[in-house]
C-alpha cells in the first residue's frame, strides 16, 4: 500500500550522449540562442562598419562643391549599399540578435522555441550579406535602397547589382520572417511560471511587436521584389507602364513594407531604453502598461501610414489627407513613451553610467527625428521638403538617435552578461559624448541644406548659398561620430580580455537574465525562478536578504524555485 | 552643451537676416503657393520649438536634479493614471490644432492663383477652361508640359504652335524647349508634368513644391510670378547617373516680351523642322536608290 503514496521520481534515460561540438565547428553547428545570438550582434556589427565606411565616403565627396573624388556611378552604388546594409544587415539582425540573446532569458526559459529553424535564419541571414557584396566584384546595385522602378529594371539597369539586391530582401526576408515567427512562438509558450502578459518585459513586448510587423510587412515585399525579378529576366510587365504595368505599385507595395520596417528598427530600441533607465533611476518603469500599449499603438498605425511616402505622387488628395492623419495620430503614442520614460526618471536617484547616458542620449536624437517627422507629415509642408536633406536629417535622428544609440545603449548594458566582463566607463562616457556630438554636427545642418533646396541622393551640387558651408559641417560631425564609434569598438575589444569580472548582476537589475551567472550557462536555468512582479530580481534579492537575516533558515541556491527539472547527464 | 550650441544656432537663425533666409525655413517668395507653404511651415516650426524645448527641457531638467546624491531615496511609484491621460490628451490636442491649420490653408495651397490685370491675355493665347485633373484656375492661363528623361526636362507650351491653334491635341506642332522655361508674368502657369522613362520629380523650391515626374501618370501643379525674374532647381528623384545634374530654370517674362520671345521660338522651330523635312527628303532619295540595287 505504501507504494501508491510514493512521489513520482522523474527519469531521463540516456543511451548516447552527443559530444559537443567544440572551436569553430561548434559556432558553425551551433543552435544555442545565445550562441546565434552573438554570431547576430558580431556580423550586423561588421556590416554596420562596412555601412559606416560608406557613409563616410559619401561625406567625404561631399565636403567640396563639385568635388569629383567619386564618380557619379560609385556614388549612386555607395548610397544604395550604405542604406541596404544598414538596414537590411545591421539594424534589422542586431535587433534580432538581441532578441535571439535576450528574450529566453528575460521570459524565463531556456532556448527558443525552435533552435535549429534559429539557426536557419541566421545563416539566411548571412547568406543575403554574402550575395549582396558579392556584388561589389561585379557591378554593385545603385537604384537606391528604395529601388524604384523603373529605374530598376532591365532597360535603366542592365547589370546584376539590382538582382544581387533582391536575392538580398528574399534571404533576409525569409530569415526575418523565420526568426520572427520563432520569437513569437516563443514568447507566447515558454515563459516562466507567473510570467503574465502583465509582467512581461518591456524589451519582450517590444521584440513581440518586432515580430507581428515583420510578419506582416516581409510578405508584401517579398511578393513585390518577385514580381520586380520576373519583370527583370523572364518578360513579365508588372511595372512596365507601355505594356499596362503601374509603376506606383511599386512604390506602394515598397512602402507597405517600408513604413513598417522603420517601427520595426526603432521599437526593440525603444525597448531597451525602457528596461535600462528604471535600472538607473532605482526606481520602476512609470506607466508600464501605457508603455506597452503604445508600442503595439504605434506598430498597427505604422501599417497605415505608408502613403506619406507617396506625397508628390499623383495620388487623390483624400487619400493624402488620410496618411497625414494616421502619421500625426503616431505622434501620440510616442510621445506617450516619451512622456513616460522621463516620468521614469522623475524622483529617481539617476547613476549616470554609460547605459544610461546612451539611453537619453537616444531619447534625445530621437525627438529631433520625431518632431522633423510632424512637419513632413503634413503633406503640403512635405512637397517642399521631400526628396531633399531634410529627410536625410529626419530619418537619420530616428534611426541613429532611435535605432543606433538604443543598440549601444544595449551593448553597454548587457555586456557583462554575454562575456562575464565589465566595459570601461571611461571609454563608454567618451564613446557616447562624441557620438551624441558627432550625430548632432551631421545631422542638424542637414535640415538646413534640404531647406536650402539640395535635394538627396546627388554626388555634387554647386556652391550657391550656402551649401558648401553646410556640407563641411556635415562631414566634419561624420567623422567625429565616426571616432565616437571606434572607442566603442576599442572599447569592447579591450574589455574582452582585461574588463574586471562582473558577476552575475551588476547593475541590481530587474529582469531575469541577471537570475543566471555571467556568460549564462548553456541551459540558461537550472532551476527557474517563479515570476511574481514585473521585476522579479527586485523580488528574489529582496528575499535573499530576509533570509540572510533570519540565521536559522539557510538560503537555499535557488530561491522561490520551481522543483529542479533540470537533469544533468 | 550640444544642444545649447544648437539652440543658439537655432535662435540666431531666426532673429538673423537675409543672410540666413533658408537656414531654418523652406525657400519661398517665387509664387503664392510656395509662400502659402512656406507660412504653413513657420507656424508648424513655432510649435515644434515650443514642444522641443519643452520636452528636451524637462528631461535635461530631471537628469540634473535628480542625479545621485546622498540620502536621495527613489520614490517607488508605478505610474499616475491622471497625469498619463493628461499628456495623451495634451499630445492629441496639439496635433488636431495643427491638423485645422493645415486644412485651413490648404485650399488655398491647392487652389491656383488668378492671373493678374497685367498677364496674358486670352486673346494672345491664354486658355480660359479645361478639363484637367488640378482645379482649373478662375481666368485666364497657360498650361507647360514638363517631360522628365535621363537626364534633361522638355518644356511644351501647349497650344503655342506654329499655326496650329490654341488647345490642340497635336503636341508635335508646339513649341517647346529644354532646360530653361520661358513663362508670361502675372499669369497662373499650369504645369502637367509627365516621364518618358524613368521617376523624376520636378522642383523649382521658389515656386512651390515637388511633383514626381511618373510614367504612365500625369501629375499637375502650377504657379505664378509676379515680377521677372529666373528661378533654378533641379530634378529631386534619384533617376540615375545624371540625376545631380538634371538642372532646369525658370525665367518670367513681361507678357509682351514673352510674345515676342515665343515668335522667336516658333520661327527658328519653324526653320529647323524644315531643314529636318529637307533632310529626310534627301535621305529617302538615297535609299530609295540603294533598295533599287538591292532588293
Amino acid at each position: 500500500m505504501a507504494a501508491t503514496t510514493l512521489n513520482p521520481v522523474p527519469q531521463i534515460v540516456v543511451d548516447h550522449v552527443e559530444r559537443p561540438q567544440q572551436g569553430l565547428m561548434g559556432w558553425l553547428t551551433t543552435t544555442d540562442h545565445k550562441r546565434i545570438g552573438i554570431l547576430y550582434m558580431v556580423t550586423a556589427f561588421v556590416f554596420f562598419i562596412v555601412g559606416g565606411t560608406e557613409a563616410l565616403m559619401l561625406r567625404l565627396q561631399l565636403g567640396v562643391a563639385n568635388n569629383d573624388l567619386i564618380s557619379p556611378q560609385t556614388y549612386n552604388e555607395l548610397f544604395t549599399m550604405h542604406g541596404t546594409t544598414m538596414i537590411f544587415l545591421f539594424v534589422v539582425p542586431m535587433m534580432a540578435g538581441l532578441g535571439n540573446y535576450f528574450v529566453p532569458l528575460m521570459i524565463g526559459a531556456r532556448d527558443v522555441a525552435f533552435p535549429r529553424l534559429n539557426a536557419i535564419s541566421f545563416w539566411l541571414f548571412v547568406a543575403g550579406g554574402v550575395v549582396f557584396y558579392a556584388s561589389v566584384f561585379w557591378t554593385p546595385p545603385s537604384a537606391g535602397w528604395i529601388a524604384t522602378v523603373p529605374l530598376s529594371e532591365s532597360t535603366y539597369s542592365p547589370a546584376g547589382g539590382v538582382d544581387a539586391w533582391i536575392y538580398l530582401i528574399h534571404l533576409t526576408g525569409i530569415a526575418s520572417l523565420l526568426g520572427a515567427i520563432n520569437f513569437f512562438a516563443t514568447i507566447a509558450n515558454m515563459r516562466a511560471p507567473g510570467m503574465t502578459w502583465s509582467r512581461l518585459p518591456l524589451f519582450v513586448w517590444s521584440i513581440l511587436t518586432y515580430s507581428l510587423l515583420l510578419i506582416v510587412a516581409l510578405p508584401v515585399i517579398g511578393a513585390a521584389v518577385t514580381m520586380l525579378l520576373l519583370d527583370r529576366h523572364f518578360g513579365t510587365h508588372f511595372y512596365d507602364p507601355t505594356e499596362g504595368g503601374s509603376v506606383l505599385l511599386w512604390q506602394n507595395l515598397f512602402w507597405f513594407f517600408g513604413h513598417p520596417e522603420v517601427y520595426v528598427m526603432v521599437l526593440p530600441a525603444f525597448g531597451i531604453i525602457s528596461e535600462v533607465l528604471p535600472v538607473f533611476a532605482r526606481k520602476p518603469i512609470f506607466g508600464y502598461k501605457a508603455i506597452a500599449a503604445s508600442t503595439v499603438l504605434i506598430a498597427f498605425l505604422g501599417l497605415l501610414t505608408w502613403i506619406h511616402h507617396l506625397f508628390t505622387t499623383p495620388t487623390p488628395v483624400v487619400v493624402l489627407i488620410f496618411a497625414m492623419i494616421a502619421s500625426f495620430l503616431i505622434a501620440v503614442p510616442t510621445g506617450v513613451k516619451i512622456f513616460n520614460w522621463i516620468g521614469t526618471l522623475w524622483q529617481g536617484s539617476i547613476e549616470f553610467r554609460t547605459p544610461l547616458l546612451f539611453a537619453v542620449s537616444a531619447i534625445m536624437l530621437f525627438t529631433i527625428g520625431g518632431i522633423t517627422g510632424v512637419f513632413l507629415a503634413i503633406f503640403p509642408v512635405d512637397w517642399q521638403l521631400n526628396d531633399t536633406y531634410f529627410v536625410v536629417a529626419h530619418l537619420h535622428f530616428v534611426l541613429i538617435g532611435g535605432s543606433v544609440f538604443g543598440i549601444f545603449t544595449a551593448i553597454y548594458y548587457w555586456f557583462p552578461k554575454i562575456t562575464g566582463r565589465m566595459l570601461s566607463e571611461a571609454l563608454g562616457k567618451l564613446s557616447c559624448g562624441l557620438m551624441f556630438v558627432g550625430t548632432l554636427v551631421t545631422f542638424m545642418i542637414q535640415h538646413s541644406l534640404g531647406l536650402d533646396g539640395m535635394p538627396r541622393r546627388v554626388y555634387e551640387y554647386d556652391n550657391v548659398g550656402h551649401l558648401q558651408l553646410y556640407n563641411q559641417i556635415s562631414t566634419v560631425g561624420s567623422w567625429i561620430l565616426a571616432a565616437g564609434v571606434l572607442v566603442t569598438v576599442i572599447n569592447v575589444a579591450r574589455s574582452l580580455r582585461t574588463g574586471p569580472v562582473a558577476g552575475p548582476d551588476p547593475w541590481k537589475a530587474n529582469t531575469l537574465e541577471w537570475f543566471v551567472p555571467s556568460p549564462p550557462p548553456e541551459n540558461n536555468f537550472d532551476a527557474i525562478p517563479r515570476v511574481r512582479s514585473l521585476e522579479p530580481m527586485k523580488d528574489i534579492r529582496r528575499e535573499v536578504e530576509r533570509r540572510s537575516l533570519t540565521p536559522h533558515t539557510p538560503a537555499p541556491a535557488t530561491i522561490t524555485a520551481d522543483a529542479p527539472s533540470e537533469v544533468s547527464v | 552643451m550640444a544642444l545649447l550650441c544648437a539652440l543658439a544656432l537655432v535662435a540666431t537663425a531666426v532673429f538673423a537676416p537675409d543672410a540666413f533666409a533658408n537656414f531654418i525655413t523652406p525657400q519661398s517668395g517665387g509664387s503664392p503657393n510656395a509662400d502659402r507653404i512656406s507660412n504653413l511651415y513657420d507656424i508648424t516650426l513655432y510649435i515644434a520649438i515650443v514642444v522641443f524645448v519643452g520636452v528636451e527641457g524637462t528631461l535635461l531638467y530631471t537628469l540634473v536634479r535628480f542625479r545621485k546624491r546622498k540620502g536621495r531615496i527613489p520614490v517607488q511609484i508605478h505610474g499616475n493614471t491622471r497625469l498619463e491621460i493628461g499628456w495623451t490628451v495634451g499630445a492629441a490636442v496639439v496635433l488636431i490644432a495643427l491638423a485645422v491649420i493645415t486644412f485651413a490653408e490648404l485650399h488655398s495651397i491647392r487652389t491656383p492663383d488668378v492671373s493678374g490685370p497685367n498677364g496674358l491675355s486670352v486673346g494672345d493665347g491664354a486658355e480660359l477652361t479645361s478639363a484637367d485633373a488640378i482645379t482649373p484656375p478662375k481666368g485666364p492661363y497657360i498650361t507647360i508640359q514638363v517631360n522628365g528623361q535621363q537626364f534633361i526636362w522638355r518644356f511644351t507650351y501647349l497650344g503655342f504652335g506654329q499655326g496650329s491653334g490654341a488647345n490642340t491635341a497635336d503636341q508635335l506642332d508646339d513649341a517647346y524647349t529644354y532646360y530653361h522655361m520661358y513663362v508670361p508674368t502675372n499669369t497662373t502657369v499650369v504645369l502637367k508634368v509627365v516621364s518618358q522613362d524613368v521617376v523624376h520629380s520636378w522642383w523649382i523650391p521658389d515656386l512651390g513644391g515637388k511633383v514626381q515626374a511618373v510614367p504612365g501618370y500625369t501629375n499637375w501643379t502650377y504657379f505664378k510670378i509676379s515680377k521677372p525674374a529666373t528661378y533654378s532647381g533641379q530634378c529631386a528623384f534619384l533617376c540615375g547617373e545624371g540625376h545631380a545634374r538634371m538642372k532646369a530654370l525658370v525665367t518670367a517674362l513681361p507678357p509682351k516680351q514673352w510674345l515676342a520671345w515665343l515668335h522667336t521660338l516658333e520661327a527658328q522651330l519653324k526653320a529647323q523642322k524644315a531643314a529636318g523635312a529637307a533632310g529626310r527628303a534627301a535621305l529617302k532619295n538615297r535609299s530609295g536608290s540603294a533598295a533599287v540595287e538591292n532588293p
